[in-house]
């Protein structure tokens, strides 16, 4: 039974189904990161503008730290956890070390998750991918590096 | 970050909707993309949150009437909409020139209409602000006001509300569906926010627990339209002003325009004067520049905004000249 004013809410993450009680004022990203310990997702800015808690929720691109968990009840949430693995990185994975797409790496996960979402919208150039990811931040200035490796995948 | 607690409950249809947002200190959540950041600043307190976020509410439909947008229909969706790419290019425009990509599929349109009006003042719950605390004074009258408003604000408050596509709907003559307890009601868009005067605390003409349901834009002639979008950074940032333009053109005359400016009141602001003075005329540089002085009459600027007046004038002639075939 959850605690009282908890609600149940069932999130397929990463393809397991899995049923979390979670205060009404939870966001997504403190669910994922505190309850369920996917630590990939980051918490940058916490106010929807940096875009290290981007994950994807039925395919789409969402900033977890916007996202109350009680309203995604239902939904398919994919992190960075679930792209690739170690063994098998996704392209855009690989894309990212061979043109050195990051530095510190804390917003790599966002930046990933974003521009695969990205790719999936369509991109016609890299004006269009600048565009695009204007919703993740790298304070490292790694965004040169960045739209190199979705260029890449995205073929253009 | 954190706001206080509240209470959650999912609306299943629109009668529990309406039923639960009665209730004192209730709030609706549809994409969250407002709500959530205030609350955490503590500039939204909410008791109980009613979640409409699922009301088949999403419809985007285009008719010979016009345009039919659900108030629950996500902005990418609207923008990416075949029939409103074609047929109303000014409102995906509008909406592409918003928020960031994860906010646009978050957002809703409804939500994008009624987010708060605000300022910095506003959002930060350790400074002066009539709107968040009534009362309280205004930090960004003899403050800082280089984003404030140069038309339509008071002694009270002084702040800007931020919609792009609300400036575009605007423009169109979009009409709102509301939604409440005691029944369903249209109104014009350009009546749903209001001038602060000395209540500044209220934005909107809804009333508590009322709700949007759609929004209706009149079947357009074949406007020439442009939104042009002035700012600090070339993207995800509010405007400093924006100006949405649409001409329609024909035997080398405009028949009518349409003209209203984002980021200089607390609603989108229709440049009426300077639509009554384009119409009839060739779609020159010299009557567009004769517009654009007619747009700025009456603005009023504060200590820091000043450089919104000439910025209005420009960018009112620059946005008639693209869509004119001048520029």
């Amino acid at each position: 039974m959850p605690d009282a004013g908890r609600v149940e809410i069932r999130l397929t993450l990463n393809g397991e189904p899995r049923q979390i009680a979670v205060a009404p004022f939870d966001t997504l990203l403190d669910v994922l990161r505190d309850q369920v310990g996917l630590t990939g997702v980051k918490k940058g800015c916490d106010m929807g503008a940096c875009g290290a808690c981007t994950v994807l929720a039925d395919g789409r691109r969402i900033k977890a730290c916007l996202a109350l968990a009680a309203s995604y009840d239902g939904r398919a949430i994919t992190t960075i956890e679930g792209i690739g693995s170690p063994e098998a990185l996704h392209p855009l994975q690989a894309a990212f070390v061979r043109h050195d797409a990051l530095q510190c790496g804390y917003c790599t996960p966002g930046q990933i998750l974003s521009a695969l979402a990205l790719i999936e919208e369509g991109v016609a150039d890299r004006e269009a991918i600048r565009e695009g990811l204007s919703g993740n931040l790298c304070r490292c200035g790694a965004h040169p590096a960045i739209v190199e490796a979705v260029a890449e995948v995205a073929g253009l | 970050m954190s706001g206080d607690a509240f209470t959650y409950s999912r609306a299943a249809d629109l009668a529990e909707a309406l039923a639960a947002g009665a209730a004192p200190g209730a709030a609706f959540l549809a994409g969250g993309t407002d709500l959530t950041p205030l609350w955490k600043a503590r500039a939204a307190r909410p008791d109980h949150v009613v979640d409409i976020s699922r009301l088949p509410l999403a419809q985007i439909e285009a008719t010979s009437a016009g345009l039919t947008l659900g108030a629950l229909a996500k902005l990418s969706d609207v923008a990416a909409d075949p029939a409103v790419r074609r047929d109303y290019p000014l409102v995906a425009e509008a909406i592409r020139a918003s928020a960031s990509g994860q906010v646009r599929n978050m957002a809703s349109l409804g939500g994008a209409l009624l987010q708060r009006t605000r300022c910095a003042y506003f959002r930060d719950a350790a400074m002066a602000c009539n709107k968040r605390e009534p009362g309280s004074g205004c930090g960004a009258l003899a403050g800082e006001n280089r984003g404030a408003a140069i038309f339509g604000a008071s002694e009270a408050c002084v702040a800007t509300h931020p919609s792009d596509v609300a400036v575009a709907l605007a423009a169109l003559d979009a009409q709102v569906e509301i939604a409440g307890p005691k029944g369903t009601r249209r109104i014009a868009l350009a009546d749903l926010h209001r001038e602060p005067g000395d209540t500044p605390e209220i934005d909107t003409t809804l009333a508590h627990g009322e709700v949007v349901t759609r929004i209706e834009v009149p079947a357009a002639p074949a406007w020439r339209a442009t939104y042009l979008k002035v700012r600090d950074r070339a993207s995800f940032e509010f405007a400093v002003i924006s100006v949405a333009a649409a001409l329609e053109i024909a035997n080398g005359r405009i028949v009518q325009a349409r003209l209203c400016a984002g980021g200089v009141a607390p609603k989108p602001w229709r440049l009426t004067a300077a639509e009554a003075a384009l119409a009839g005329h060739a779609p020159t540089l010299d009557v567009f520049a004769e517009a654009a002085d007619l747009a700025v009459q009456g603005a009023r600027p504060l200590a820091h905004n000043g450089f919104k007046i000439d910025l209005l004038r420009r960018a009112v002639a620059r946005a008639l000249a693209t869509v004119g075939g001048a520029a």
